[in-house]
C-alpha cells in the first residue's frame, strides 16, 4: 500500500464523509435559509429546459444505478449473467450518462453566456458544474473503454466501498484500477466533500413529503385544543408559528 | 360547522381614481429590495387591458387555479402532487422576467459626471438585474389609462366572451370607457398557492385568514407562481424565495389598516372580519360554475347566530374578533346587501377580496335625445350644442343597465364567470341607491319610482341609507374594522414568551437540561 493511494482512497474518502456530515448539518442549522438551489428560471426559462431536464433525469438514474450496484452487488451480477441483460443495462446507463453530458453542457453554456444568469452565479456553482462535467466525461470514457462496468463495479469497487464503511479499508482492487477509473473515484469523493458548500444541498430538502400532505395548510398560532385542555400546562404548549 | 375568521376586503370600484398611491405605499414598505423590484403585491390595472403580468387572466397561458374534472372533483390546473413533482426541475408554466418587465433605474450620475462635450449628457436606463444599459420595453403601469389601445385593451382576455361586433362597439371612440382594477392577493379560502407548494411553506392563518409564505421553508420550487391564477406570488430572483402580499400582518396585528388600504386616496377600500365555515370549503370550490358565487356566499356565516358564535369560540376565536365580525363593513357589502363580487370566481380559489362592480362606465351612455332632458339641466351643464347627451336619465329604471356602453358580458367575465345576472343585480342595487338618494335630496323623482327601485332590488330604505353612508361618508373607523391581535398573542406570533419566563429575577443563564 503506497502513500498516494492510501491518501486518495482512504484519507480523502473519510475526510469527505466527515465534511459532508458536519458541513451539511451545520449548514442546515446555521444557514437554513440558504439550503436550496437558487433557481434562475425566472431570469431565463427556455434554454434552461434543454439543460436541466436531461441533466436531472440522467443524474437521477445514474446515481441510483451506482447506489444499487453498491448496495446489492450480487443481484446486479446475477442480472448481468445473461449477456443480453448486461447489454441492456449498459446501454441504458450509457444513454442516461449522455443525457447528463448534454444537459450539463447546456447548463454550463447558459450560465457562462447569459448575462442575467451570470448575476446569480457564484464561484461554487462553476466549480461544481466543472467537477460534474469532468465526472461525466470520465464516466462515459470508462463505460466505452473499460467494458461492462456494471459487473466490475459490483465485484471490485463495491467491496472497496463496503470496506470503507466497515472501517477496515481495503484498497487493493481500487489501487489496481486504470487511471480514468481512479480519477472518477477521486472525483466522486471530492463531490461528496464539497456537497455542503454548493447548491447540491437542495437534494437534502427534496419535497417528497408533499405526496403525503393534505393540499391545504392552515396554521393556528395556538393549538386550539391543547390550550383548552387543563392537563397541559401552558408553558408546554408552544404557539405553532415559532 | 368549523368556524374560522377571515379579514376580508371590499374594493368599491366606482371610487377608484387610479392614482396608484396604494401601489407606492406597498412598494415603499415591502418590495423596494433587490430581487423584489418587479414585484407589485398591490397593482392597479386599467380595464379593458392585459394587466400585470401580461394577460394573467388567460389560464391557457399561465395554467393557474383549479379545474373541475368530469367526476366533479377539483385539481390544480398547472401544479399539484404529480404535475408539480414531475416538473420540479423545470416548471413549464413558469412566467419569466419577460412576462413582467426587466426592472430598471437610470444612470443619473452621468448627468453630473459626464465629461464636457457637444451633447447634453443623458441618464440612460440601466437594468437592475445586470447593471447593463437596456432598452426599456415594459415597465410598471405601462398600460395605464390605455383603455382603447390596440396593444393592451384589445388583448384583454375577457373580450373572448364578447362577439366581434360587441368588441368593436366597445372601442368606438364615443363609447370608449375604462375603469381601474386594483389588485392584491385575495387571501383565498381555497388557495391554489398553498396547495401547490411542495415544501409546505405556504399556509393560511386560522385566526385571520392571511396567506403567508414561510421564507425559511420555501426552497425555490416555484410552483406557487404557476398555481396562483391571480399571479400574486412572485419569485425573488435574488433570494431564491417566493414572496407575496402579507396583508401588512404586522400592522393588522396591531389593529392598523394595511398600508395600501390606509393610504387609499379614493377611500375605495374596506376591511372587516368574516366568519366562514371551513368544513364546506372543498364542496363549495367544486360547485357548478354558475353556482360558485352563491355557494361561496353561503359559507360566510351570520356573526349574530348563536351556533356560529359558539363554534367560533370553540375554535379559540376571541370575543373581540367576533364583535368585529358583527361590525364588519365587508359582511355588509358582501353578504347583507349583496353588493360585491369576487374576481374571476371560475378559478375556484374562493377569493376573499370582493369588488363592488363599477356602475359609472356601465351606466353612462351617450345617446341622441329630443332635447327635453337637457332642458332640465342647470345652465352650467349645457355645454353641448347638439342633441347628444351624456345620459344618466332614470326615466326607464333599468334600461340603461341592460343596454350599456360597457357590455355587461365584459363585467360578467371578470366578476361572475360569464354569468350576467349577478353583475346586473349588483349594478341595479347601485342604481337603486342613487335613485333613492336623488329622491331624498334633489326630489325630482317621484316616491313611487324610488320605492319601485328599492323593491325591484330587494333593498330597504335603511339598507340604501347604509350603503350610501359606507360608500360616500364612511370615516376611517367605519371602513376598517380590524380586531387587533391581543397584545400578548401578537407577541407570541413572533416569539414564545414561555422561553423567557423566569429569566428575569432568579433565573439561569444556561439551560439546566443535560444531554443533547
Ligand atoms: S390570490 Fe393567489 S397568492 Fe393569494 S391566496 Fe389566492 S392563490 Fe394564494
Ligand atoms: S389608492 Fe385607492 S383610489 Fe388610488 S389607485 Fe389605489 S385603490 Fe384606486
Amino acid at each position: 500500500m503506497n502513500m498516494p493511494n492510501s491518501l486518495l482512497f482512504v484519507g480523502l474518502p473519510y475526510a469527505a464523509m466527515l465534511l459532508f456530515l458536519v458541513g451539511t448539518i451545520q449548514r442546515y442549522r446555521s444557514r437554513g435559509f440558504k439550503v436550496s438551489s437558487l433557481s434562475s428560471q425566472f431570469l431565463e426559462g427556455k434554454s434552461l429546459f434543454w439543460g436541466t431536464v436531461p441533466f436531472h433525469w440522467g443524474i437521477l438514474v445514474v446515481f441510483f444505478g451506482h447506489l444499487t450496484a453498491f448496495l446489492i452487488p450480487r443481484t446486479i451480477l446475477a442480472w448481468n449473467g445473461d449477456p443480453l441483460r448486461l447489454f441492456i443495462l449498459q446501454v441504458t446507463a450509457f444513454s442516461f450518462g449522455l443525457s447528463i453530458l448534454v444537459g450539463l453542457s447546456a447548463l454550463l453554456y447558459r450560465r457562462l453566456t447569459n448575462v442575467r444568469v451570470r448575476m446569480v452565479t457564484n464561484r461554487m456553482d462553476l466549480i461544481l458544474e466543472l467537477l460534474l462535467l469532468v465526472q461525466v466525461v470520465l464516466g462515459l470514457w470508462i463505460a466505452l473503454g473499460y467494458r461492462w462496468g456494471s459487473s466490475w463495479f459490483a465485484s471490485d469497487l463495491s467491496p472497496y466501498l463496503m470496506s470503507l464503511f466497515a472501517g477496515d479499508p481495503n484498497i487493493v482492487a481500487v489501487s489496481a484500477m486504470p487511471l480514468p477509473i481512479k480519477f472518477h473515484v477521486i472525483g466522486a469523493w471530492l463531490l461528496v466533500g464539497i456537497f455542503p458548500f454548493t447548491r447540491l444541498v437542495h437534494v437534502m430538502v427534496a419535497p417528497l413529503h408533499y405526496i403525503a400532505r393534505p393540499y391545504q395548510v392552515v396554521m393556528w398560532n395556538w393549538d386550539r385544543k391543547a390550550i383548552r385542555d387543563p392537563r397541559t400546562p401552558w408553558t408546554k404548549t408552544r404557539p405553532r408559528n415559532n | 360547522m368549523d368556524i374560522r375568521a377571515q379579514v376580508s376586503m371590499v374594493f368599491h370600484l366606482d371610487k377608484c381614481i387610479g392614482c396608484h398611491t396604494c401601489s407606492v405605499a406597498c412598494k415603499n414598505i415591502w418590495t423596494d429590495r433587490k430581487g423584489a423590484e418587479y414585484q407589485w403585491w398591490n397593482n392597479v390595472e386599467t380595464k379593458p387591458g392585459t394587466g400585470y403580468p401580461g394577460k394573467w387572466e388567460d389560464q391557457e397561458i399561465y395554467k393557474g387555479g383549479w379545474v373541475r374534472d368530469a367526476k366533479g372533483r377539483i385539481r390544480l390546473k398547472g401544479a399539484g402532487k404529480s404535475k408539480g413533482l414531475f416538473n420540479i426541475f423545470h416548471n413549464p408554466n413558469f412566467p419569466t422576467v419577460e412576462d413582467y418587465y426587466e426592472p430598471f433605474t437610470y444612470n443619473y450620475l452621468n448627468l453630473i459626471e459626464a465629461p464636457p462635450g457637444d451633447d447634453q449628457p443623458t441618464a440612460r436606463p440601466i437594468s437592475m438585474i445586470t447593471g447593463e444599459p437596456i432598452d426599456v420595453k415594459m415597465g410598471p403601469n405601462w398600460d395605464d389609462d390605455l383603455g382603447g389601445s390596440a396593444d393592451y385593451a384589445r388583448n384583454d382576455p375577457n373580450l373572448a366572451e364578447l362577439t366581434p361586433a360587441e368588441q368593436e362597439a366597445m372601442f368606438q371612440l364615443e363609447r370608449m370607457a375604462f375603469f381601474y382594477l386594483p389588485r392584491i392577493c385575495n387571501h383565498c379560502l381555497n388557495p391554489a398557492c398553498v396547495a401547490s407548494c411542495p415544501s409546505g411553506a405556504i399556509y393560511k392563518r386560522g385566526e385571520d385568514g392571511i396567506v403567508l409564505i414561510n421564507q425559511k421553508v420555501c426552497r425555490a420550487w416555484r410552483m406557487c407562481v404557476t398555481a396562483c391564477p391571480y399571479k400574486k406570488t412572485y419569485y425573488n430572483w435574488h433570494t431564491g424565495k417566493s414572496e407575496k402580499c402579507i396583508l401588512c400582518y404586522p400592522r393588522m396585528e396591531a389593529g392598523y389598516a394595511p398600508a395600501c388600504m390606509h393610504s387609499c386616496v379614493g377611500r375605495i377600500r374596506y376591511i372587516g372580519v368574516l366568519l366562514y365555515d371551513a368544513d364546506r370549503i372543498e364542496a363549495v370550490a367544486s360547485a357548478d360554475e354558475k353556482d360558485l358565487i352563491d355557494r361561496q356566499l353561503d359559507i360566510l356565516m351570520n356573526p349574530f347566530d348563536d351556533a356560529v358564535i359558539a363554534s367560533a369560540k370553540a375554535n379559540g376565536i376571541p370575543d373581540s374578533t367576533i364583535k368585529a365580525a358583527q361590525n364588519s363593513p365587508a359582511y355588509k357589502f358582501i353578504k347583507e346587501w349583496g353588493m360585491a363580487l369576487p374576481l374571476h370566481p371560475e378559478f375556484r380559489t374562493l377569493p376573499m377580496l370582493w369588488y363592488v362592480p363599477p356602475l359609472l362606465p356601465v351606466m353612462a351612455s351617450v345617446m341622441p335625445t329630443d332635447g327635453a332632458q337637457k332642458g332640465k339641466l342647470n345652465e352650467m351643464a349645457k355645454t353641448w350644442t347638439d342633441n347628444w347627451l351624456y345620459d344618466t336619465s332614470t326615466d326607464e329604471l333599468w334600461g340603461t343597465v341592460e343596454q350599456t356602453r360597457f357590455p355587461l358580458k365584459y363585467l360578467a367575465s371578470l366578476f361572475s364567470a360569464g354569468n350576467t345576472a349577478p353583475v346586473s343585480d349588483r349594478l341595479k342595487k347601485l342604481m337603486a341607491v342613487r335613485i333613492y338618494r336623488r329622491w331624498k335630496t334633489v326630489g325630482d323623482i317621484p316616491e313611487s319610482k324610488m320605492a319601485q327601485a328599492l323593491r325591484d332590488t330587494g333593498l330597504t330604505q335603511e339598507a340604501a341609507e347604509g350603503i350610501f353612508y359606507l360608500t360616500a361618508l364612511a370615516k376611517f373607523n367605519d371602513r376598517f374594522v380590524i380586531p387587533a391581535a391581543h397584545r400578548e398573542q401578537a407577541m407570541e406570533m413572533l416569539e414564545f414568551t414561555g422561553d423567557v419566563k423566569g429569566n428575569s429575577g432568579f433565573g439561569f443563564r444556561e439551560k439546566a437540561e443535560r444531554g443533547m
